[in-house]
């Protein structure tokens, strides 16, 4: 059997009927690392919230697996003990709960799926010493793991955080949603080697990216540019950095139809913010 | 979801704590209200005749005064009740003293924990005496009183006599006027001028009768320049038929003198929780007062600070958490009667399977408490459409001079917050029982560690099958 993500014509609306993605097919296999590039709204991050089973995301066609389980018939929960992990672009913030408390909880459901709520947890001095070790290699203050998760964080400190989670969980599959967005560049430097650290040849990465230092350790196997809901084109890592320095104008101009339907997307959303701010 | 939530046995939110050791009382007063009952209960105490009549004053105070108009619904039937029980004859002196029934049933609680730690300072009431109760040496050297209230009528009269219903008169409400009748047990506390007692001072009340009310009272007095924590617990097994709890306590803290008075209470889904609870706080002093509620059938409690003198302070915490079936109307008060005064309320309530919360908090400024500062924070989160939250805030200020703020919100558990945990691996209740441990992480920290785990494990049996 082979280990990957398969993705197969993947169309994705949102919970109000607009659809995001139109057709996506994409197979990762673990040990790989995939980035994924693009202009903002072509539907990288729906991508991410739909391989993770965001409530505000319907699949209306088409299929995820891993490994051959249908990955659409579980909820976020068992995706997540199944190996599936989502670097959030905008973490949320859980009032109250400390980052160590909830690192806890979330490593010990991941590496025993089976584990029912209330049952033992990693005990406790194996987890401070596995956890302080993993912050002390992404260059973390061992305070940080007694704040409240992501309340109050910098824009820098979220993006650490979520790499953390990365590195305590060490997921099979992982889709990094511009985990590099916030950090200057020595930070995304790190990242970019932490990355390469945690992963190397058991995860399958996906970089959302708009920037190639995330990938300088991480040099992508497969460069994919999403435009219009659908992935138009895949090349190797000179397409990352063509992308980079050039734009999207040469992509636009080839895939004239996807160009189209990202521009009516775009449309219906200034529609929808001009009618929301008329009734205000 | 909530159907299915709704299907879930609700009382199995305490099934932990609902059972019952025999107990071989010793005495039990006849089921009712009169003044034979109240007669009797100080007769078999042994009381002064000045305490016999207060209580039948009390008793008179009682029988004038209607119900509470407002708050929750109250349907007592105050005939059909015991008001009291005295489980053996001497108090245990030693943990070895402690009859077994009552060491196993300590057991099942986990107070044991607790024991070890704080086995010095460690008071546990049984019903309406307390059976247990061994003070540190150290706090007898120092002066300190720490024992029963029972005890301190008899060895403390003057001091017991000096404060016993200053604070809270027996007029003051109808429950405060029975609890003055027919009270039992409670602690008494005095600690002298200047000393500062390093460890929380702790007691575990608990109702194991059924239709028994438990009336304590509780005295404590904090003489200048003092400290101390105080820490009471509750659990209550589960019965079908109502039952009572009535406390009074009173708390007189002297010019520049610090009270914390921390309570968890889990009541039985059948109990009724209508407690009187004030402090007095002169010139520098600072009374703060923790007080976290879950279950109950219906709890009415405001802890309340008085700032008599200038430079007073109070603070209050409080938590409440309402499940199918039960009514928090729990809240705060605070009173500035002099100047330079500043108290802080912080409210949080938690609502779910058709639990209703209300908030109920009076600040109130007299003419003269010039550049009196009070903050009130409440904030409330309803998990499910059918439970419900409410906010009372009362404020009279009879000064211009003041600074007083007020914020209220209410929120449900986000869809984003949840997909965030999920995403991570916890179940959908997991999820929720970290947002809700998240969301009284303020009161959680200011308890003493066996209290902040005993508390979280409540919420935890609170939330469960809450989501479906």
């Amino acid at each position: 059997m082979s280990q990957a993500l398969t993705i197969t014509d993947l169309h994705v609306a949102t919970s109000e009927g607009k659809e995001i993605l139109r057709g996506v097919d994409l197979e990762i296999k673990r040990g790989e690392v995939h980035a994924l590039m693009g202009p903002n709204g072509s539907g990288k991050s729906t991508l991410g919230y739909a391989i993770m089973g965001h409530p505000g995301y319907t699949v209306t066609r088409g299929n995820i697996t891993l490994d051959g389980k249908d990955v659409l018939a579980m909820d976020p929960t068992e995706r997540a003990r199944a190996g599936i992990f989502l670097a959030f672009q905008r973490p949320m913030a859980i009032p109250g709960v400390k980052m160590a408390d909830f690192l806890r909880h979330a490593a010990t459901n991941v590496r025993r799926p089976d584990r029912k709520e209330g049952e033992d947890l990693i005990p406790m001095r194996e987890f401070r010493k596995e956890l302080n070790e993993k912050m002390s290699q992404l260059r973390m203050d061992k305070e940080f793991a007694r704040r409240y998760v992501n309340e109050g964080f910098s824009g820098g400190e979220m993006k650490r955080a979520e790499i953390l989670q990365l590195a305590m969980l060490r997921p099979q599959f992982a889709v990094l949603d511009e985990t590099d967005s916030g950090l200057d560049v020595d930070a995304v430097r790190l990242a970019s080697q932490s990355i390469a650290d945690i992963g190397g040849q058991d995860m399958g990465i996906l970089i959302i990216t708009h920037h190639e230092h995330l990938l300088e350790h991480n040099r992508p196997d497969f460069t994919h540019v999403m435009l219009g809901g659908r992935i138009v084109e895949t090349g190797g890592p000179e397409l990352a950095v063509e992308l980079h320095k050039k734009g999207y104008d040469r992509i636009r101009a080839a895939y004239p139809a996807a160009a189209a339907a990202e521009d009516a997307m775009r449309e219906q959303d200034a529609e929808a913010s001009s009618a929301i701010g008329s009734t205000n | 979801m909530a159907t299915d939530a709704v299907t879930k046995p609700q009382i199995g939110d305490i099934n932990k704590y609902d059972f019952r050791t025999e107990s071989n009382y010793v005495f039990k007063a006849r089921k009712g209200l009169d003044a034979e009952i109240v007669n009797q209960i100080s007769e078999i105490k042994g009381e002064p005749d000045w305490m016999r009549d207060f209580r039948l004053r009390s008793l008179e105070i009682f029988n004038s005064k209607p119900m509470p108009a407002w708050g929750g619904d109250i349907s007592l039937n105050f005939q059909d009740i015991y008001y009291y029980l005295k489980p053996a004859d001497h108090q245990g002196k030693t943990w070895e003293d402690v009859p077994e029934e009552i060491k196993k049933t300590f057991d099942r609680l986990g107070i044991p924990e607790a024991e070890k730690k704080f086995l010095a300072g460690v008071k546990a009431q049984f019903e309406s005496e307390v059976v247990y109760g061994s003070l540190q040496e150290e706090l007898g050297k120092q002066g300190v009183i720490f024992t029963d209230t029972d005890t301190a009528v008899r060895e403390h009269p003057d001091l017991v006599r000096e404060y016993i219903s200053t604070i809270i008169p027996s007029t003051d409400n109808k429950f405060a006027a029975l609890n003055s009748a027919v009270w039992s047990g409670g602690s008494f506390i005095y600690v002298p001028k200047g000393v500062k007692i390093s460890f929380p001072l702790q007691a575990y009340f608990r109702i194991n009768a059924e239709n028994m009310g438990q009336f304590e009272r509780t005295l404590i007095i904090v003489d200048e320049g003092a400290e101390v924590h105080y820490v009471e617990g509750c659990t209550a097994p589960m019965y079908s038929t109502e039952s009572l709890h009535s406390a009074v306590v009173e708390i007189v803290v002297k010019k520049h003198a610090r009270c914390r008075y921390t309570t968890i209470q889990n009541w039985a889904n059948n109990i009724y929780n209508l407690v009187t609870k004030r402090a007095v706080a002169y010139e520098g002093a600072l009374m703060e007062w923790i007080d976290g509620n879950l279950g109950s059938r219906l709890t009415m409690k405001y802890p309340a600070v008085y700032m008599m003198e200038p430079g007073a302070r109070g603070e209050i915490l409080s938590i409440a958490f309402s499940s199918a079936g039960q009514h928090q109307d729990a809240g705060a008060k605070v009173v500035h009667c002099a100047p330079d005064t500043s108290s802080r309320i912080i409210s949080k309530s938690i609502s779910k399977n058709g639990g209703r919360s209300s908030y109920r908090g009076l600040v109130k400024v007299e003419s003269g408490a010039q550049r009196s500062k009070s903050s009130v924070v409440c904030d409330a989160l309803i998990l499910d459409p059918q439970s419900r939250s409410d906010t009372y805030p009362y404020i009279e200020v009879d000064e211009q001079d003041v600074s007083i703020g007020h914020e209220a919100s209410v929120s449900r558990i986000g869809e984003e917050q949840l997909f965030y945990l999920t995403s991570r691996g916890l179940s959908e209740p997991e999820a929720n029982t970290m947002i809700v441990n998240g969301f009284i992480e303020p009161l959680i920290k200011e308890l003493p560690m066996e209290y902040a785990v005993e508390m979280n494990r409540l919420i935890e049996l609170q939330m469960e099958g809450s989501v479906g």
